[in-house]
């Protein structure tokens, strides 16, 4: 096979190139990394920083199950549990959740799935990362400075935002900056999808993370900057005086909780519109199949961004809205279930009749069609407007919304990461070590999580410090399970650390995979490929795949 | 990918003079109507010319006119998304609560 | 065995002036949607406070609001035309036009100025007794006063630092009749800003 030629069943050794980790370095150690406008060095630089804010957000979720063990006083105050969990919130969903998979993984395959060399701006994706660790920085001062990290829980509700003596406006701040971290990522992939794209790669021959990276662009460049000028305007509330949401001043609350969520529903679909493209690549290549409904699954997308941005309001149901918005917004909200069920049909449908192997990727791509579905059923069950009166504000929206962000987008975060692990650093994992770490996390999950729903149709409120005693039990199990979960976590990052630097050398399909990442080295080349490839075939194209015994190690 | 080159037209002086004074007249109408009671229709009114002038200068000055069809489409979702969000909001707001 | 052919690109150019001119409208409806936002909480308050919004709109003075409004609708002219003078190879004359437009970004600015201290002078400020005492459809409609103004002004200052590297860059001839797309960018965004400006004047300045 010579050099140049792309094959798929090539060990794609990288002797011959220097792979991205050892280019020619423009500048020395650390500034070789945070100067790069490399994609795929930026991609790893998101990764860390990610990481290290993930683990911060787990410290504060660990600490406040520790605190619900017990009814009252268990190791923290109230007023400091309210900070703990507005720092959780704020940190696991602007730091870790809502960028997670665009920065991390949109960032290192976009090209290289187009068959591209890089993003279509690449000093402004450095500018994207910058922007996200100044972002996080800002808004994790709050826990130094004096009064202590807000008290106002993530969503930042008028009155008490403006009036709570604690750190508001680092965090609205710090948010804000991350908003236009989010807002320059997307306007960089939509960019590059319109204009990079390979000879022949066609707009329905580009692989499904592709399409979900062009949804959630969408939703990032015309969502967020609400919430931009929504923070924007508290912060100069709170700083100045004027009158815009405060009651005081004749100001709206209501409206405040509409442009919040204007955003902050959107933003949801931006959390989960890449996992689900994650979850499209991962499905075919373990069932050695073909997607079923490929373009489907591809408007779906488009689908989910679109009507995704019109049920906002679902989570208002009961401040007082007319009764006009009430019942549209339950209606709106019952139709943007339809496209993310197509989707799962689909995966489920590419399952059957496939060649199933259970390999890392593929317990965690299994584990989020199976959360998702549970986070995404109660997420319907809480847009009917009778139930919602009686479980809103309770732990049944807190289990949702940890069933679809945890377990669903984290679980599509740690998918990805076991997926494209070989890949990004050249090495393979210990597979026994991380389907053991699955098996901790999947099962932590639920016990920690599935509690929560009982809980809440049982009455008990979100965001309180103390519980009736009828709770305690659950409270308990629950709290076995944020251990038992975080030991899965530990496991599995230690796995993938040691195998950073211990790792067997993984060859450049380690998987059988057919969409263009695997063509090329593991880890890849600075400028992902020799010569830019023409593309023939369709993504998940196993028609004609044959996989060689010894590559499959 | 390359666009096929409607990108190479370029806007002469007098076009774009043409719309700055329909512009200018168009500022006058507006400052004259707002004299008048119109009642509820006074809004519509003002709205109305301003969005003439604002589409003038996106279709003449920022050369939508001119340019591929993609960015006319862009730019279409664009204002779609916030009159939704607009009209959205207001089933809350015109509605008995 | 799946195998992909090869074409010699060229993969070092990284021009393309289609894409930034992509990328510079998406980072305008950013623009647009963060202004949009707050012309919604505008709606939903004249709305809910319409006559009080008509009272403290008396307060404005539409002849500075509507000098304003002539001045930026001048100073798109004078952008656009300027592209056109460099497209045709008259770069002279392309300067011209664009320190025509940065002079009449100052003036808006200085419009402003005025314009603003002679509300402080009434003390008609944010956080001032003088507003807090009135009604609370007049403070509300302060607010979103020099919230929007304010942010426009902004706007305009930033695009007045952008002009000012522009002229610099032609002057160069960094932007030249062959590679002009950063003065379109540019354009497009003091056109946006053009845009706002359209709006909030009316909304602002001429209620009944």
């Amino acid at each position: 096979m010579s050099a140049t030629t792309y094959s798929y069943d090539g060990n794609g050794s990288n002797s011959n190139h220097l792979d991205y980790l050892h280019s020619p370095k423009k500048y020395k150690g650390i500034f070789n990394w945070i100067f790069s406008t490399d994609h795929k060095k930026i991609g790893i630089l998101y990764l860390i920083s990610m990481l290290t804010f993930f683990a911060v957000g787990v410290i504060f979720g660990f600490l406040m199950r520790l605190e619900l063990i017990a009814p009252g006083r268990t190791i923290m105050d109230a007023q400091t549990y309210n900070q703990i969990f507005t720092l959780h919130g704020v940190i696991m969903i602007f730091l870790f959740i809502i960028p997670g998979l665009p920065a991390v993984f949109g960032n290192f395959f976009l090209p290289i799935m187009i068959g591209a060399r890089d993003v279509a701006f690449p000093r402004l994706n450095l500018f994207s990362w910058w922007l996200f660790v100044i972002g996080g920085f800002v808004a994790v001062t709050s826990l130094f400075l004096p009064g202590g990290p807000a008290d106002t829980g993530w969503t930042f509700y008028i009155p008490y935002s403006v009036r709570t003596s604690t750190n508001v406006i680092p965090a609205l701040m710090g948010a804000f900056i991350l908003g236009f971290s989010s807002i320059l990522t997307g306007l960089n992939f939509i960019t590059t999808i319109h204009r990079l794209r390979a000879p022949g790669m066609s707009w329905f021959k580009m692989p499904l993370f592709v399409w979900s990276l062009y949804a959630t662009g969408w939703v990032q460049i015309l969502a967020t900057p609400i919430v931009g000028i929504t923070l924007l305007l508290v912060s100069i509330e709170r700083w100045f005086g004027v009158g815009i949401f405060d009651p005081a001043l004749g100001g709206d609350p209501i409206l405040y909780q509409h442009l919040f969520w204007i955003y902050s529903h959107p933003a949801v679909y931006i959390m989960i519109l890449p996992a689900m493209g994650v979850i499209s690549e991962i499905i075919p290549v373990f069932a050695r199949r073909t997607i079923f409904g490929y373009r489907f699954i591809a408007f779906s997308s488009i689908a989910i961004a679109l009507v995704g941005s019109l049920v906002w309001a679902h989570h208002m149901f009961t401040v007082g809205m007319s009764g006009t918005a009430m019942w549209l917004f339950s209606l709106l909200t019952f139709l943007v279930a339809i496209p993310s069920a197509i989707k799962v049909f689909n995966w489920v449908a590419t399952l059957y009749k496939g060649s199933i192997e259970l390999e890392p990727p593929m317990l965690f791509a299994l584990a989020f069609i199976f959360n998702f579905s549970i986070g995404g059923f109660t997420g319907l069950m809480q847009g009917a407007l009778s139930l919602n009166i009686h479980i809103h504000d309770t732990y049944f929206i807190v289990g949702h919304f940890h069933y679809v962000m945890f377990g669903g987008t984290g679980f599509g975060i740690f998918a990805a990461l076991h997926h494209w692990f070989p890949k990004m650093f050249g090495r393979m994992y210990n597979k026994r070590v991380a389907k053991v770490s699955w098996l901790f996390m999947f099962v932590g999950f639920h016990l920690l999580y599935f509690p929560k729903f009982i809980m809440g149709y049982q009455g008990m409120p979100r965001r309180y410090y103390d519980f009736l005693p009828e709770f305690h039990t659950y409270q308990i199990i629950s709290t076995i399970g944020s251990w038992i979960l975080i030991i899965g976590l530990v496991i599995m990052f230690i796995n993938l650390i040691v195998a950073l630097r211990k790792g067997k050398a993984a060859p450049s399909n380690p998987w059988g995979g057919a969409t263009l990442e695997w063509a090329i080295p593991s880890p890849p080349t600075h400028e992902n490929f020799e010569k830019i490839p023409v593309i023939e075939k369709e993504p998940y194209d196993y028609s004609h795949y044959e996989l060689e015994e010894e590559v499959k190690n | 990918m390359e666009h096929k080159n409607a990108h190479n037209h370029i806007v002469g002086y007098g076009t774009y003079i043409f719309v700055w004074l329909t512009l200018v007249t168009l500022t006058a109408l507006t400052v004259t109507a707002a004299s008048f009671d119109l009642g509820n229709f006074s809004i519509v009114i003002a709205l109305g010319i301003a969005s003439i002038k604002g589409l003038l200068v996106l279709l003449v000055f920022m050369h939508l006119k001119f340019d591929d069809r993609i960015f006319r489409i862009f730019t279409f979702v664009a204002f779609l998304t916030l009159t939704i969000f607009l009209v959205l909001t207001f089933s809350d707001y015109l509605f008995t609560r | 065995m799946n195998q992909v052919a090869e074409v010699t690109a060229h993969s070092h150019i990284h021009r393309d002036d289609v894409g930034a001119k992509i990328g510079m409208w998406l980072f305008l409806f950013t623009e647009l949607i963060l202004f949009g936002g707050m012309f919604l909480a505008y709606a939903v308050y004249r709305f809910s406070y319409r006559d009080y919004f008509a009272l403290a709109s008396k307060e404005l003075d539409v002849f500075i609001g509507l000098i304003n409004t002539l001045v930026l609708l001048t100073s798109s002219l004078t952008m656009a035309m300027s592209i056109t003078a460099l497209r045709k190879g008259s770069k002279k004359l392309s300067l011209v036009f664009l320190g025509s437009t940065i002079f009449f970004a100052l003036l808006f600015l200085v419009n402003k100025y005025f314009e603003w201290s002679a509300k402080f002078h009434h003390g008609l400020f944010p956080g001032s007794n003088e507003l807090l005492s009135l009604s609370r459809g007049e403070i509300i409609y302060f607010g979103l006063y020099y919230v929007m103004t304010g942010l426009h002004a902004l706007h305009v200052i930033v695009g007045f630092v952008i002009l000012a590297f522009m002229f610099v860059f032609v002057v160069k001839g960094k932007v030249n009749q062959d590679y002009y797309i950063m003065l379109e960018n540019s354009g497009l965004y003091w056109h946006l800003v053009d845009i706002i400006w359209i709006f909030l004047f009316p909304l602002f300045y001429l209620i009944h």
